[in-house]
């Protein structure tokens, strides 16, 4: 029932001299919404980004420890990165799409794996604005550029744009900050509609957001994970002192 | 009050810079149109009629040749300093200053050494060769600059939204970064294209001034501005002088609407 899809043990991180990150267990299961919540700073979203390897992108960042996703090892050297990249999607804290058509932007990425022919490309494109939910606001304005929407419509664009490569994990880095509370509330609500079919890995500043769509959460402080649990165990009854303090608002 | 004082001296300013471009333009147009004859647009020159048509290929064939070994290299290397290059690497940062160095350097200083290097050294003669070799390493800097700049503006989340999806780097720099650079970089490579055709120190010692149109890479040429510069040094052809001036302006006038019209063309459709 429970299948495990992300398995990190012992994880350390540091960005040069700085230890971000210090020896990290965390258990992320399929169909379920994760959500990482702390402090700025505490390393949610170091972690989260070492999910897809998006911190090889950083210099002088240097991992030790395990990454597994379906038990393999994400790091081992066997491993093709745009592959990985492919089954574990992003969606960032700013909505960034690129300056072009929404259908541009939505193909880019099938594009990139392949997918050459324009019905296969159609298909995919309006099923994964159907998927973001922003299918019926934008269908009539596909070649329209995609920065000319609003900004909680860019998100869902970067969503869909995440969901036409056919992930199995979604990570999403504070999705909603930038946005207003209406653009906000339509993403928690496309987020929960998508656990159904997709991992989600979700880092977030808000832990209302948290304990409303998540299913687990991880606390994170100062680089280390003071607790995961179900989200509604961890928000009630969490185990940890520092817990408490901060889901009942003592600092952070 | 002091603000009114501003605003006079802001306006002042303006219409002085104003005034002083109106007042180039006009004085070059009432002094040059009256003697912009058909004759000047012959193909051949001579002493009797200095056309100016071989002087306007020349500076089109300078332009071109130039564009066409300097933008590559230009380009690649504002690939290479933002998305390859590690910025603390002391070879970097030398190519750097190298570049910033080489923009600063009074345009003689590249006629002098494209002379003693490619004219003599090399053996190029005064050549349309030697003149774009010079004008080339000239115009080098302004496109990597603007290259650099273009590339840094487009910014990091592109980028990550385009690796996160699976694309490579070159993908990702050809696909999505290229096109979004792309007025900026025309705009460096049209500064440059201005820059050659404006240019006379560097190409007198390179390109030579030979009057008519050169029939191998090997020949000599004048270009337009050189062709100025010398017909109103002689001062027998002042009026000729002014002509020239008119077409060159119109060239310039034309090179700038142009790049205007591309970069509005880019960023609008930006596919």
């Amino acid at each position: 029932m429970l299948n495990q899809k992300i398995k990190v043990r012992d994880l350390k991180l540091w960005y040069g001299k700085f230890e971000a990150l210090h020896g990290v267990d965390l258990d992320i299961y399929e169909n379920e919404i994760t959500a990482f919540i702390g402090p700025s700073g505490c390393g949610k979203s170091t972690l989260i980004k070492t999910l897809n390897r998006m911190n090889d992108l950083v210099e002088n960042c240097r991992i030790e420890g395990t990454v597994e996703l379906d038990g393999k090892d994400i790091y081992s050297k066997k491993v093709e990165l745009n592959d990985l990249r492919k089954r574990v999607g992003m969606v960032f804290q700013q909505p960034n799409p690129f300056p072009k058509s929404i259908y541009d932007n939505i193909a880019f990425g099938p594009r990139t794996h392949g997918i050459k022919k324009k019905s296969d490309l159609d298909e995919i494109v309006e099923r994964s604005l159907r998927q973001a939910a922003i299918w019926d606001e934008v269908k009539d304005y596909l070649d329209r550029n995609a920065l000319s929407i609003s900004g909680g419509q860019q998100q869902r664009i970067c969503i869909a744009r995440a969901l036409a490569v056919e992930p199995d994990v979604l990570l999403m880095d504070e999705p909603t900050s930038a946005l207003d509370p209406i653009s906000t509330a339509k993403i928690e609500e496309l987020v929960m509609e998508l656990k159904k079919d997709y991992t989600i890995v979700m880092v977030t500043h808000n832990m209302q957001q948290a304990s409303r769509i998540s299913d687990r959460t991880a606390f994170f402080l100062n680089g280390d994970i003071i607790e995961q649990d179900l989200t509604r165990q961890l928000f009630t009854k969490p185990k940890e002192e520092q817990t408490e303090n901060y889901i009942s608002g003592r600092f952070g | 009050m002091t603000s009114k004082l501003m605003k006079i001296l802001v306006y002042l300013s303006a219409a002085f810079t104003f005034g002083m471009l109106g007042y180039l333009v006009i004085y070059i147009l009432i002094n040059g149109v009256r003697f912009l004859t058909p004759s000047l647009f012959a193909w051949n020159y001579s002493t009797s009629n200095v056309s100016m048509m071989p002087a306007l290929m020349t500076t089109l064939m300078v332009v071109a040749g130039t564009l066409l070994i300097a933008t590559p290299i230009g380009v690649f290397t504002g690939f290479y300093l933002v998305d390859y290059a590690n910025r603390k690497n002391p070879i970097v940062k030398a190519i750097g200053m190298a570049t910033d160095t080489l923009a600063g350097i009074p345009s003689i200083i590249y006629g002098l050494f494209g002379m003693l290097f490619f004219v003599i050294f090399l053996d190029f003669q005064f050549s349309l060769l030697a003149g774009i070799l010079t004008v080339t390493i000239m115009s080098l800097p302004v496109i990597i600059r603007s290259t650099e700049e273009a590339l840094i503006a487009t910014g990091m989340p592109i980028r990550q939204a385009s690796y996160a999806l699976g694309a490579g780097k070159l993908r990702t720099l050809f696909k999505v970064v290229l096109p979004v650079a792309m007025p900026g970089i025309l705009s460096g490579v049209i500064l440059a294209t201005g820059r050659i055709i404006g240019e006379t120190a560097a190409l007198m010692f390179t390109l030579g001034t030979a009057t008519n149109l050169p029939g191998s890479l090997f020949a000599s040429g004048r270009t337009l501005s050189l062709h100025m510069y010398i017909l109103s040094q002689e001062g027998r052809h002042v009026n000729e002088a002014y002509a020239t001036a008119v077409v060159l302006l119109v060239f310039v006038l034309v090179m700038n609407a142009l790049s205007t019209l591309v970069s509005k063309r880019l960023a609008k459709g930006g596919k």
